[in-house]
Order: structure tokens, then C-alpha cells, then sequence
């Protein structure tokens, strides 16, 4: 018996090394994973298996100009990898022929949680998001007919098709699901702060202070372990001469009149500038709003109504914490790079 | 006595509208049933770009372009059965540019019916399915493209436009694009708009195999500014995603009257 297993065991390692010789040494895909600490994903995987074939389309697509009216801007174009895929560095997105948008682009990252999209969640299906920048006159420009036409204009993407989803036509809904294959695949899991989480390091003393006062003043809306409760509120901004009145666009409801996305804390330091125009240049800027700039506009949150007050300690340490949800790994993976 | 009499009388009808249909139907065989959206301004035929037409206020317009999706249809027979339309077979876009558009068609049990019923626009539960299930006219990246809105997730239910001696926006220009099947995540307008239409009066369809039936209707765009409300194109030239919308609906879901049937 214990001859057996020894035996068995051998065969195995035997097996496993010749299998892993096998294995090409530069193979980029890895299949979508949630992490253990992260809720059920919002997105329906089984619906829409990621396979390495799908992703590797839904890539390419991404970084396609060819899907902007006059083949100069790409998904890519506003979603930059380094910059956690934002436009870092412009208040609001420059779309086609540099035409200005009214908000500031949102991060490709952890998209398989969200529950809804666009700062005022008018989409409520990733599938369906691709659609609003690509029709947007000030963003791409463009038709789902003229984009399918040139798609399906293409020997390489027809083939790429037909090899992720066996059909030769390159339809809307399998376009589309092969860019929600690239989007949900962009998981960020990888800062300080999930290697806590994992057990693998502690915080430092200053991390682990700024840990606390964020638990204290923060996460009751940027929730963990996504750093976003997914809901709209009005977070005290000045209403500026756009007068974007936010979620109230979809809903038409009074009650959410210049409320806006939660956003993530995930990568803030890739991301500036801040809040849904980008008005807000840095962290500093930011944690100073919270604390005197609160202006009293219809809907603001319960929770800020007095503001957020912290120490100069407490600032200090939170924006130590706040360092730790940098992901580097997630901006320089060549998994997601062009 | 009174009763018996009425008892006898009313055993009569039945027998004799039994025996006029039992022979002639077989309710397990399917056969054409067609509805025909005939679009009209009042007793005019409606003619795109060329026609104009006045509202109930007095303004003047022309119609460049009418789309409607009509969906959920269900047919009543005289014996009160209802025929439900497999769901995914029964959404259509009419679209007054395309003659081909303007037919409905259907494979129905044999019978007479009498009460017609459908809905004007998209249900919410097929506003919010997985893109796969949004086929033909309901692809927004296809067919469905122009009847909906990419930044606020579902379909434009009912599309006019067009130009108009009132109009206050660009180039003497009007567009009522009619929208909202409720909302996802929180309540918003619904726009979604049941119609039922009793078909007696004018022509109960007999549906047979061998033949064609077709239930003829008229719409008439007037119906869009008459009514509950009567719209003025002058005040709102342009009524997209807006509480005012529900006005404009309303209105339109009083449009549709039978006209005849063809047996």
C-alpha cells in the first residue's frame, strides 16, 4: 500500500514535469478569478465564458481606432493602462477630433462588481456600455453599423471571431461580448493592501493608523474590499456652469439630482484628477473638500453634511493607507498592455 | 317564466353559434392572422415629408420620420380563449418608410376573435435581457440602432419628427423621441403602453387555413398632440428622456382604431 503511493506519487511529479515543459513559457492568459475576500461578481460570467481566445479579441478591439468615426481614437485612447485605464491628467475626456466631454473618464478595473455604469449608472449591463462612447458624438462618433461593417470588412477579425466564438459574421452582441471579455479580465487585486488581506505582510504603523481613521470616516461609502458601495450621492461639489445634475438624468427622480457614482479608491494615484469633471487635481485637494469645501446643494449626503474633520495626523496616515490600494502590478501587466 | 324563456333563448344562441363553428375550425391547426398599422393624420393618409397636417392647437407640421415598436401581441377568441404570441416572436418595429414594416404577422389557432391586445413599446423584462436575446428589430447594435439610447441603457419606444411652422428649435425642426420602461435599479417613467381593441364592431377575424385574415388598423399621429393634453409644438419642440413624455404617450396610446377586417 504505502509502495503505491510512493509510486503514485512519483508518477505524478513525473507527469506534472513533463506537462509544465510542455506548457509554452510565455502564455499571457490566466483564467478569470475572484478573489477570495471579493463578493460574487455582478457580471454574468456563464453567460459569457472568458476564454484566451475571446480576451485576446476583445484586446484588440479595445485598442482599435477603427471604431471611432475617423479611425483616431480607441477605447485605449481614454483609458490608458498606466493611469488605471483613465485619461490621467485631463478634467474631462477628449474624444473625436479633441471634442470635450462633460465628465472625467472612469477606470477599466473591477468592472466584473459593478452593478451599473457611467457615472450616473445610466447603464446597468457592461455588455451594453460600449455602445454610449462609441455612438457618442463628442467621444467616438460613430454607428454600430459602420463599426460591424468594417469589422466584418476584415479577414483578420473575421477570423479572430469565428476562433473565439465560432461564427464567421461579426455580429453586434458577439462584438460586444468579446470587448466585456477584455473588461471584465482587468481584475486588480494586487496592492498592499489585498497582500494584508492575504496574509502576506502587515501594514506599517502609519498604513495600519490610516487603516482605522479610513474605516472610521471613509468606508461607510468607498466600501471594502471594492472601495465603492456602488450607490450615487451628492457629495457637496459646487454646481458648476454645466450644471450636470448626475444620476437625475436617468432616474428623473428629484431626490437624485446631483448625486454621482461612488467611485473606487483602487489605483487613486494613477488616477488624477478627481470627482466626476475631474475638477479636483489631487488627494490633498480632495480630503480638503471633505473637510471645508462641503457645499450645501439639494440631496447632499446625510454623512457629509458637517463635513469630514480630520487631524493633521489623521490625514497623514490616511493618505499613507490610501498608497496601499496602489496596484502596480495592474498598471504594467502586459496581460492588459497594447 | 321570465327566466326560463331568457334560459331557452340564450341555450338556442349558444347551440346554433356552436354549430356554426365547431365544423368550420380546428383549433389545433395554426394559420395566418396579420395586423396592419395603417398610419394616418386624421382623414388624411399620412405622407412623409410631403404631407401637412394641423393639431388640435392650430399648429402646422410635417413628419419626416414615425417608428413604433408594438410587441406582446395576444388575440381573444370569441369563446374567451387567448392565444398569447410566443413572446420572442412577437416584437416588430413599424416604421412608416418601410411599406414591409407595416404588416404584423402570425401563426394563430383557427377560430374567431374578438379582442386584439398588444403593447406599444418593449416590456421591461426584454429591455433588460442579456444582449443575446436581443435579436432583429430589438439589436441595438443592428435594426434597434436608431430606436435606442446608448447612455441610458433601453429603447425608444415611439420616434417622430419632423419640422413645423411652431417649432422653436433649429431649422423650424420637432423630434419626440417616447422612451422608459421603468427603470433598473430605481423607479423612473414608464412609458409603456397596453392596448386592447374589441374587434366585433367592426369585423370579427375568422381565422381558417387556406385563407388570409388581416386586421386592419388605423393610426392616426394626430392623436399624438390631441388629447388627454393637447401638445403644443411651439412649447416643447424637443421631447426626449423627460416627465413630459408620459404627456405625449398618453396621447398616442389612444391612436389605434380598427377599421376593418379582411377575411
Amino acid at each position: 500500500m504505502r509502495l503505491h503511493r510512493k509510486v503514485a506519487v512519483l508518477f505524478i511529479l513525473v507527469v506534472s514535469i513533463v506537462a509544465c515543459s510542455k506548457v509554452p513559457s510565455f502564455d499571457l492568459f490566466t483564467p478569470f478569478e475572484r478573489p477570495s475576500y471579493f463578493p460574487e461578481p455582478g457580471y454574468r460570467l456563464e453567460a459569457n465564458p472568458v476564454t484566451k481566445d475571446g480576451f485576446e479579441l476583445g484586446k484588440k478591439l479595445f485598442y482599435d481606432p477603427s471604431l471611432s468615426a475617423d479611425n483616431t481614437i480607441s477605447c485605449g485612447s481614454c483609458h490608458i493602462q498606466t493611469a488605471a485605464f483613465t485619461q490621467h491628467g485631463h478634467s474631462v475626456s477628449h474624444g473625436i477630433k479633441d471634442r470635450l466631454g462633460t465628465r472625467n473618464s472612469q477606470p477599466i478595473m473591477n468592472l466584473a462588481w459593478n452593478t451599473s455604469f457611467l457615472w450616473d449608472g445610466g447603464v446597468f449591463d457592461l455588455d451594453l456600455q460600449p455602445i454610449a462612447p462609441i455612438t457618442n458624438h463628442l467621444e467616438m462618433d460613430n454607428t454600430m453599423e459602420e463599426v460591424l461593417k468594417k469589422l466584418n470588412g476584415n479577414a483578420s477579425y473575421r477570423d479572430q471571431f469565428r476562433k473565439a466564438f465560432g461564427s464567421e459574421e461579426i455580429t453586434g452582441t458577439l462584438f460586444l461580448k468579446a470587448l466585456s471579455q477584455f473588461m471584465v479580465m482587468c481584475v486588480s487585486s494586487n496592492a498592499k493592501y489585498d497582500s494584508m488581506r492575504r496574509g502576506e505582510v502587515s501594514f506599517t504603523e502609519a498604513e495600519q493608523a490610516g487603516y482605522v481613521t479610513f474605516r472610521e470616516k471613509c468606508n461607510s461609502c468607498h466600501k471594502e474590499p471594492l472601495f465603492t458601495d456602488h450607490s450615487f450621492r451628492n457629495n457637496g461639489l459646487s454646481i458648476s456652469a454645466v450644471d450636470d445634475k448626475g444620476r437625475f438624468n436617468i432616474t428623473l427622480n428629484e431626490s437624485d439630482k446631483y448625486k454621482f457614482r461612488v467611485p473606487t479608491l483602487r489605483n487613486l494615484s494613477f488616477t488624477p484628477p478627481y470627482m466626476h469633471d475631474g475638477r479636483l487635481l489631487d488627494l490633498e485637494g480632495v480630503l480638503a473638500h471633505y473637510a471645508t469645501g462641503i457645499i450645501q446643494t439639494p440631496n447632499l449626503d446625510e454623512a457629509l453634511k458637517l463635513g469630514i474633520q480630520l487631524t493633521i495626523t489623521e490625514k497623514t496616515n490616511l493618505l499613507i493607507f490610501l498608497k496601499t490600494l496602489d496596484d502596480r502590478s495592474f498598471i504594467t501587466d502586459k496581460r492588459f498592455s497594447e | 317564466m321570465k327566466y326560463l324563456s331568457v334560459a331557452i333563448i340564450f341555450s338556442v344562441l349558444l347551440l346554433s353559434a356552436c354549430k356554426k363553428e365547431a365544423p368550420s375550425f380546428n383549433s389545433d391547426v395554426k394559420s395566418r392572422l396579420s395586423v396592419e398599422f395603417d398610419n394616418i393624420a386624421g382623414s388624411s393618409n399620412l405622407q412623409l415629408n410631403t404631407g401637412s397636417y394641423s393639431n388640435a392647437l392650430g399648429e402646422t407640421f410635417t413628419v419626416s420620420k414615425l417608428k413604433y415598436y408594438v410587441s406582446n401581441f395576444s388575440f381573444t377568441k370569441t369563446d374567451g380563449t387567448v392565444y398569447t404570441v410566443p413572446q420572442a416572436e412577437s416584437y416588430f418595429l413599424i416604421d412608416e418608410s418601410k411599406p414591409v414594416s407595416l404588416s404584423a404577422d402570425f401563426q394563430v389557432p383557427e377560430g374567431e376573435y374578438k379582442i386584439l391586445s398588444f403593447i406599444v413599446g418593449v416590456d421591461s423584462s426584454r429591455s433588460t435581457m442579456d444582449i443575446t436575446e436581443r435579436t432583429g428589430v430589438l439589436d441595438p447594435t443592428g435594426e434597434g440602432g436608431d430606436m435606442y439610447w446608448g447612455w441610458n441603457s433601453g429603447y425608444i419606444f415611439f420616434k417622430m419628427e419632423g419640422t413645423s411652422t411652431a417649432s422653436t428649435a433649429m431649422e423650424g425642426s420637432y423630434m419626440y423621441h417616447v422612451g422608459g420602461f421603468g427603470g433598473y435599479h430605481a423607479n423612473t417613467i414608464n412609458n409603456i403602453k397596453p392596448i386592447t381593441i374589441d374587434l366585433s364592431e367592426r369585423g370579427n377575424p375568422q381565422v381558417k387555413t387556406g385563407k388570409e385574415t388581416n386586421i386592419h388598423l388605423m393610426a392616426d399621429i394626430l392623436k399624438m398632440f390631441n388629447g388627454v393634453t393637447n401638445f403644443s409644438i411651439a412649447k416643447n419642440s424637443m421631447v426626449m428622456f423627460d416627465p413630459l413624455s408620459t404627456a405625449l404617450a398618453d396621447n398616442y396610446a389612444d391612436m389605434f382604431k380598427h377599421d376593418h377586417t379582411e377575411n
